[in-house]
C-alpha cells in the first residue's frame, strides 16, 4: 500500500489516526500535553472532515463518563488525556473495562502531581495498570499512529471488547515533529472497519440493563468472566498486527527485539527511551559488547511468555522504569518482568529514570550497560537504582 | 433461588432479559413484614404504586384492579406501603407492619 511520508508531531499523527476511524463520538477535557491532539481533532470536526459528535465536558471524570455512555449506546468513541486528567477519570476507567466497552484513549504520558509537573513519565498509565484496559506503548510518532489505528481493531474485536489505551510520551513524542508514513484515509478506514456494537441501549426491541447493582452473589462471577478475556487478547493483537503489517509493511510484536540474537546483556524498556538505548547499543556493539534491547510494546495484558522466553539464558538484564512504585520493590515494569522470569537464574536489576521528564541521555544508558557487564562478570550490584539523579 | 454460572452470564455484566427483577428474590432481607388487613382495603393501588420492588400482588381480571396481598419473595420490609396506605391515615390500616418471627 502506497503511503504518504509526512512530518507531524505525535499528537497530530494520533489525531489523524482517530479521524481515519470515523468515530461517532469524542469526549475530552484539555490537559497538557494531550491538548494539542484534541485541538487538531476539533479542527477536523470544524472543517467537516469527520462527522464526529464532540462532547466538551467540564472534567476528565465527565469525559470518561460520557465515553462510557456513548459506547454503551453503541457508538465508536474515543477520549484522550494525560496525568492528573487520567487520575480524575479513575472510577470510570474501571467501569469502561468492566462493561466491556471498546473505547479508545490516547494517554499522552505525563508525571503525576505533586509537585506539579507537565513533563513525561509513565506514572499516569501505570496507576491504571490493573483497571482492565489494554495498554499499548509507542516509541515515536510512527508507532503512536500505528497503535492508534490498530487499537480500534483490537478493542472492537468481538472476542475482546475492551478499552484500549495508546500511550505515547508527553512532549518527547507528542510535541516533536517526526517523519512517518500514513495510510490514505479510505485505506485506514477499510482496515479499521465499520463499527459493530455488542449491545446498545438504543434498541427498544432488545432492551438491556447496563451496570446494575452486583453484590456478593454475582460480582465475582462477572470478574471471573472478565479475567478470562485477557487470555484471548494476545492472539487477537497478534493477528491484527499481522494484517496491519501486510497492509503497511510494518509488523509489530508484543515486544520489539533489537540486537537480541546473540545478546548476553539485555535492557528492557517502554516508549521513546528505546530509541536512545538503540543508539548506545550500536556504539557498544561496535566495541564488541553483546548487548541488546527488548522494548515492551504491550504492557497490558503483560506478554509474560514472550518476555520469559526472550530473556532466558541471558547473562544479565536491566529493566528501566519511567515510574516508581512507592513502597513497592522497584518499578512496575521491573516487578512484572522479574515475576515473568521466576525460576530463571538470570540476574535482573531495576533502574528508575526520567521521572518528571528528566532527560534520559546517552550517559545513563552507558551507565546501565557498564553495570550489566559487571553483573555478568559476577559482581552483585544494588537491586533498585535511580538514574541521572544528583546525590 | 438458583444462581447462574459465570459461563452463563453476558459479557460486561449486562442483563438482556427484561423484567428479570421478578426472578431475583430479595425477600430474605426483611426484619418487618406487612400484614394485609383485607376488610380495611379500598383497593386504591397506592401500595402497588409506591412499592419499590414488585411485592404487591394484584388481581387485574376485573374492571378495576384489586389488591390481593404481599409477595413475600420480593418484600424487603421497607414499610412504604403501610406508610402510604390511605385507610391507615384514617386509623383503619389495610397494611400493618409487624416484626417477623422465625
Amino acid at each position: 500500500m502506497e503511503q504518504k511520508l509526512v512530518a507531524l508531531s505525535g499528537n497530530e499523527a494520533v489525531a489523524y489516526a482517530f479521524k481515519q476511524a470515523r468515530p461517532h463520538v469524542a469526549s475530552a477535557f484539555p490537559i497538557t500535553p494531550q491538548t494539542e491532539m484534541m485541538h487538531k481533532f476539533a479542527e477536523f470536526v470544524a472543517n467537516g472532515e469527520t462527522e464526529t459528535e464532540m462532547i466538551l465536558v467540564e472534567s476528565e471524570h465527565s469525559a470518561m463518563s460520557a465515553a462510557v455512555g456513548s459506547a454503551a449506546a453503541g457508538a465508536r468513541t474515543f477520549t484522550a488525556t494525560s496525568s492528573a486528567g487520567f487520575a480524575l477519570m479513575w472510577e470510570i476507567v474501571y467501569v469502561a473495562a468492566s462493561l466491556r466497552l471498546p473505547i479508545c484513549m490516547a494517554l499522552v504520558n505525563r508525571a503525576l502531581s505533586g509537585n506539579i509537573n507537565i513533563h513525561c513519565d509513565h506514572s499516569d498509565s501505570m496507576g491504571g495498570r490493573d483497571a482492565g484496559w489494554i495498554h499499548l506503548f509507542s516509541e515515536n510518532a510512527q508507532e503512536s499512529y500505528d497503535n492508534a489505528v490498530m487499537a480500534w481493531r483490537i478493542g472492537e474485536h468481538m472476542d475482546v471488547r475492551l478499552p484500549v489505551m495508546v500511550n505515547y510520551d508527553g512532549f518527547i513524542i507528542s510535541h516533536t515533529a517526526d517523519a512517518l508514513h500514513m495510510l490514505p484515509d479510505d485505506a485506514a478506514y477499510d482496515f479499521i472497519g465499520k463499527y459493530k456494537h455488542a449491545y446498545t441501549l438504543l434498541d427498544p426491541e432488545n432492551p438491556v440493563t447496563v451496570g446494575p447493582l452486583d453484590l456478593t452473589d454475582y460480582y465475582f462471577e462477572h470478574k471471573a468472566s472478565q479475567l478470562a478475556t485477557y487470555e484471548r487478547v494476545p492472539g487477537i493483537v497478534q493477528s491484527v498486527s499481522e494484517e496491519f503489517g501486510a497492509l503497511t509493511g510494518r509488523t509489530y510484536q508484543f515486544c520489539e527485539e533489537y540486537a537480541m540474537d546473540d545478546a548476553e546483556l539485555v535492557i528492557v524498556v517502554l516508549g521513546s527511551s528505546a530509541g536512545t538505548c538503540k543508539d548506545v547499543i550500536d556504539e557498544y556493539r561496535e566495541k564488541g559488547v553483546k548487548v541488546g534491547l527488548l522494548k515492551i510494546r504491550m504492557f497490558r495484558p503483560f506478554p509474560v511468555q514472550m518476555i520469559a522466553e526472550k530473556l532466558a539464558g541471558r547473562k544479565a538484564v536491566a529493566v528501566l522504569d519511567r515510574s516508581a512504585s512507592f513502597g513497592g520493590q522497584g518499578g512496575p515494569v521491573f516487578m512484572e518482568t522479574r515475576s515473568a522470569m521466576y525460576g530463571q537464574q538470570v540476574p535482573v536489576n531495576n533502574y528508575i529514570y526520567g521521572l518528571g521528564g528528566r532527560d534520559f541521555d546517552l550517559h545513563q544508558v552507558e551507565e546501565v550497560i557498564d553495570d550489566l557487564q559487571k553483573v555478568a562478570a559476577g559482581e552483585e550490584l544494588q537491586l533498585i537504582n535511580l538514574l541521572g539523579i544528583r546525590s | 433461588m438458583s444462581f447462574l454460572k459465570n459461563s452463563e452470564l453476558h459479557e460486561g455484566g449486562i442483563i438482556r432479559e427484561a423484567g428479570n427483577a421478578h426472578d431475583y428474590q430479595t425477600g430474605d432481607w426483611r426484619t418487618f413484614v406487612p400484614q394485609f388487613v383485607e376488610e380495611n382495603c379500598i383497593h386504591c393501588m397506592f401500595c402497588w404504586i409506591y412499592c419499590p420492588d414488585s411485592a404487591i400482588d394484584i388481581d387485574t381480571s376485573g374492571d378495576k384492579p384489586k389488591m390481593k396481598g404481599i409477595i413475600l419473595d420480593h418484600c424487603k420490609g421497607c414499610g412504604i406501603c403501610a406508610t402510604e396506605c390511605p385507610p391507615a391515615k384514617k386509623g383503619k390500616a389495610a397494611l400493618v407492619m409487624v416484626r417477623e418471627e422465625k
